[in-house]
């Protein structure tokens, strides 16, 4: 946490600046107020705002402003009484529930259970009915019902930062428990007890301005805000503005106390990524879809919104689809391949957008349409599978209503038609038993049988293009093996086309008949599979071969190429890959590398094409 | 679901004990007690000594404790020594007036709140900030403040809403409805607040996740991914939410019955309180936590129905 961060707001800047002031006037009331407290001028008796009093008078002609730099003794005395409470209560409770753990940390997890289902205000009613108008006493049985939100809250973290490595050492240097507790994990944890500590108070202030209003606590003429409220209503038909300083006073201290506890969260928690709704610019398009193509896409540039700013990650993309036909797109993490997936579809994430370039899909170009444009083709034009097929299935509903959902959007029909297409697309991808599948929730799932099911989700459509994003990365060895067998079967029996997105080479050989290799942002190279695993004529695609595991020598260094993808915000003028190509000379930093064809089919974005040899050794150390 | 349901259980019968025997224990602590409240000031020895043995108040706590939770298992909740009716009856009497409001308010907040805070998920912009600024202000305006500010406005000033009172429903439908306006407006907002922005919060988390893009990729349409799956991921943590709305609603219904002079619990409560009338704030405070385990239980069987993982435990 750095809480400096939390005070870059102008709005808790002045919740700041208010609390400070409003607890100068309040300590220093009796040096500070205009008249005292309880002091009635009855010669101006429900008077308004005046020059002689600011914020006037109530119905004894007692000063308002006054009345409320003194009442808020009573209230942030109050507060702070509760707020001491529940610091001492709930830290010491969670740094034992966490630190100790075991019985102590169950016994200690009922009582907080116990103790948050109690309600509040009536428990305080008890205990003022029994000890008369004892407001500390009021205030301190608030703190005990708060202290359980931070016992959670302070266990939570003692058991995150008892975890970490440095507290094992304190532990096997001989560090007593106490000190350990005391000087190493306290400090850490100490940014989410003041903001539990902060909102508390807000809520706090609440409940004492509550039992101020309802006479139960201090009993006047000693004013307290609430009191000064419940005067307020007695004439509220003679003079409404007396409703006015007591209850802006309240409202803005709660809501400074609130601003300040979200402003330290905030700070402590990771930044959210601005939402921008924009709509996507138009993009050129000028070129011709390619004839007899399914896809094909001309020039795609895609930018990302990166630090607020608008960053390409996709630069110039061309690819081409037959009908039927199964490419892949290989490359590492990070080189823009899963985006390009997204942009085909539309679903670029949240202020993406196309810049230039044309994607045509059965003549029709897609580029810089809207979301909603492109609807009508999801699912039945171009469908989708992802990696991590557990997270792509809603968790709330049964496998059979995430297919049906889809079915009866493509198809339409009954409940039994629809549930019937359903089953047979469950069995169409081997599941087994789809009667009793559909009746199943993704925890129930393996992964494998996950992944089954989301590739009948997008059959459901009858798309005339899958994009396969790492369909297999997240799956065992041999479920892998099944996955692709049944991508390979179902492309036989649909004729449907496969974009495979992937950096596996293997998983590439066993199903495409070309491949799009691509490197932070760029297509580097592009050829039949069998071309580019015999003769690559690109450093990069000869490193990515090289380092594939199953071409990996007995007895040699699994070889790697070294280096990392660039950020997209630090690519070079020329060639992406110069930076850690062995091959690597100045003309390939001067200008941009445009694609060469030296051959029918197989192209390549590399000056040195002529020079790189296959397989195993170019790029790679 | 069973060891959940279980666990609940425990709970909510140690909440029962716990609440009731604390009671007890603050009252032994305290000086003075209901006999010397009933008797005034001017007492002898012999008539005190008499009315405690008559209250039972001579008995070990624990004694009475044991006295008092045996009558009431069986319902009987005793009397109050200061107005003489019985405990039990003045609350079912009065039951009704907390639960319109409690129950009212629910329904309405839980409303406003959740299509708010959908609406600024799905449409965000200004309904998005106007959404944040109301949460904040929606927390920070104390209900009692606010219900003043409402009977001044409409009760006072434009003269379309009852200023005070409480009219049962077999009464008059429509003059129930009207009473109940106010009220549960000056309760709402609260409620409101915390719930758009939970709905909020929670829609824009499922929207953003991987099942919602695949959704969309393969062709479900926008509507039903918002509903039948965003809303319905995002509303475990709201049911929450709701029930802990509920369970200060009815710390708020105290306020509220105050302001509108209604003769609810709340107004039983703070009346008995400053009556020092034990056994009748004991009878409340049983009441409410009551309500609260029936809430919490109500919440859980909830989680239940949305979450599968839940129920298969």
């Amino acid at each position: 946490m750095r809480p400096l961060r939390a005070f870059r707001r102008p709005l808790s800047v002045a919740a700041v600046a208010y609390l400070g002031i409003v607890l100068v006037a309040v300590i220093f009331a009796p040096l500070l107020a205009p008249y005292d407290a309880t002091d009635g001028d009855l010669d101006h008796v429900l008077s308004g705002p005046s020059a002689l009093h600011p914020l006037g008078t109530d119905n004894l002609g007692r000063d308002v402003l006054s009345r409320l730099m003194y009442g808020g003794r009573v209230s942030l005395s109050g507060v702070a009484e509760a707020v001491l409470t529940v610091l001492v209560l709930g830290v010491l409770s969670g740094l034992l529930a966490g630190f100790l753990g075991g019985w102590v940390d169950r016994v200690i997890m009922w009582l907080v259970d116990v103790v948050l289902a109690v309600p509040v205000i009536v428990t305080l009613l008890v205990v003022l009915a029994v000890v008369g108008s004892n407001e500390t006493a009021a205030m301190i049985a608030l703190g005990v019902l708060g202290s359980p939100l931070l016992t959670r809250v302070v266990r939570g973290s003692t058991l995150a930062v008892r975890q970490e490595l440095f507290i094992t050492a304190a532990r096997v240097s001989g560090l007593p428990n106490r000190s350990i507790a005391l000087q190493h994990i306290l400090p850490r944890i100490a940014g989410p007890i003041i903001v539990q500590a902060s909102i508390f108070a807000g809520a706090a202030l609440l409940t004492e301005t509550s039992l101020g209003y309802l006479g139960l606590g201090t009993q006047p003429p000693t004013p307290t805000w609430g009191g000064m409220v419940a005067d307020a209503s007695t004439v509220i038909d003679q003079q409404p503005w007396l409703l006015v300083p007591a209850g802006v006073v309240i409202g803005l201290s709660i809501l400074s106390f609130g601003l300040i506890g979200d402003a330290l969260r905030d700070a402590g928690a990771r930044q959210a990524p601005p939402r921008r709704r924009k709509v996507v610019a138009v993009a050129s398009s000028e070129a011709k879809p390619e004839p007899g193509a399914l896809l094909s896409v001309h020039d795609l540039t895609v930018t990302l919104p990166r630090s607020e700013v608008d960053t390409v990650v996709v630069e110039g993309l061309d690819l081409r689809i037959e009908p039927g036909e199964v490419v892949g797109l290989v490359g590492e993490s990070g080189c823009g391949k899963s985006i390009t997936g997204r942009a085909l579809l539309g679903l670029l994430p949240e202020g993406g957008q196309v810049t230039r370039g044309a994607i045509h899909f059965e003549g029709r170009n897609l580029a810089g349409r809207r979301r909603s444009e492109l609807r009508g083709l999801r699912g039945s034009g171009i469908a989708l599978i992802s990696q991590e097929p557990l997270s792509c299935l809603d968790p709330v509903c049964t496998v059979g209503r995430q297919v049906d959902e889809l079915v009866r959007r493509h198809e339409g029909g009954n409940r039994k038609q629809v549930r019937a297409r359903t089953i047979e697309l469950l069995g169409d991808v081997n599941l087994p038993d789809p009667e009793r599948t559909v009746r199943r929730y993704p925890h129930e799932l393996s992964g494998g049988m996950a992944q089954r099911v989301l590739i009948a989700m997008a059959l459901a459509g009858r798309p005339k293009l899958l994009i396969a994003d790492e369909p297999t990365t997240a799956l065992d060895v041999t479920v892998q093996a099944e996955i692709l067998e049944l991508l390979r079967k179902l492309r036989a029996e649909t004729g449907m086309a496969v974009l495979l997105i992937s950096h596996d080479w293997g998983v590439v050989a066993d199903l495409c008949q070309r491949a799009y290799v691509m490197y932070a942002g760029h297509v580097v190279e592009s050829a039949s599979v069998d071309e580019l695993f015999d003769g690559p004529l690109h450093p990069y695609t000869a490193g990515l071969l090289g380092c594939a595991p199953r071409r990996a020598r007995p007895g040699r260094r699994l070889p790697a190429i070294p280096g990392t993808v660039p950020d997209p915000r630090t690519w070079p003028a020329g060639c992406h890959f110069a930076p850690r190509c062995p091959m690597a000379t100045e003309a390939c930093a001067a200008a941009a590398i445009p694609l060469f064809e030296p051959a029918t089919g197989h192209e390549t974005r590399c000056i040195h094409h002529t020079q790189v040899k296959g397989g195993e050794n170019a790029a790679v150390a | 679901m069973s060891r959940l349901v279980l666990r609940r259980l425990a709970i909510s019968v140690s909440l029962v004990f716990a609440v009731s025997l604390l009671t007890f224990l603050l009252q032994s602590l305290t000086p003075g007690d209901t006999a010397r409240t009933i008797l005034g000031t001017n007492y002898t020895p012999e008539g005190y000594a008499q009315l405690r043995q008559q209250l039972h108040l001579d008995q070990p706590v624990l004694t009475r404790y044991w006295d008092w939770l045996s009558h009431a298992i069986r319902g009987d909740l005793g009397t109050s020594p200061i107005s003489g009716l019985g405990v039990g009856t003045e609350i079912a009497n009065r039951l009704g007036v907390t639960l319109a409001l409690v129950l009212g308010t629910t329904v309405v907040a839980t409303l406003i709140g959740v299509a708010l805070g959908v609406l600024s998920a799905v449409r965000g912009g200004v309904l998005g900030r106007a959404v944040d600024v109301l949460s904040m202000v929606g927390f920070a305006l104390p209900s009692f403040w606010l219900a003043l500010v409402l009977v001044l406005l409409f009760a006072v000033t434009l003269r379309v809403f009852p200023a005070t009172g409480y009219v049962p429903f077999l009464h008059s439908p429509a003059g129930w409805a009207q009473s109940l306006v106010l009220p549960i407006a000056a309760l709402a907002v609260h409620g409101i607040a915390h719930l758009a922005k939970q709905t909020r919060d929670g829609m824009l988390d499922v929207l953003s996740r991987d099942f919602v893009h695949t959704l969309r990729a393969n062709g479900a349409s926008e509507s039903s991914i918002i509903f039948r799956h965003a809303l319905r991921n995002a509303a475990i943590p709201v049911v929450t939410v709701v029930g802990l709305m509920l369970v200060s609603l009815l710390g708020g219904t105290v306020l509220v019955e105050a302001v509108f002079a209604m003769a609810g619990l709340g107004g039983l409560a703070v009346q008995s309180t400053t009556q020092h009338d034990l056994p009748m704030i004991q009878g409340v405070a049983l009441t409410f936590t009551l309500i609260v385990v029936v809430v919490n239980f109500a919440v859980d069987l909830a989680y239940g129905w949305l979450n599968p993982k839940v129920r298969a435990r």
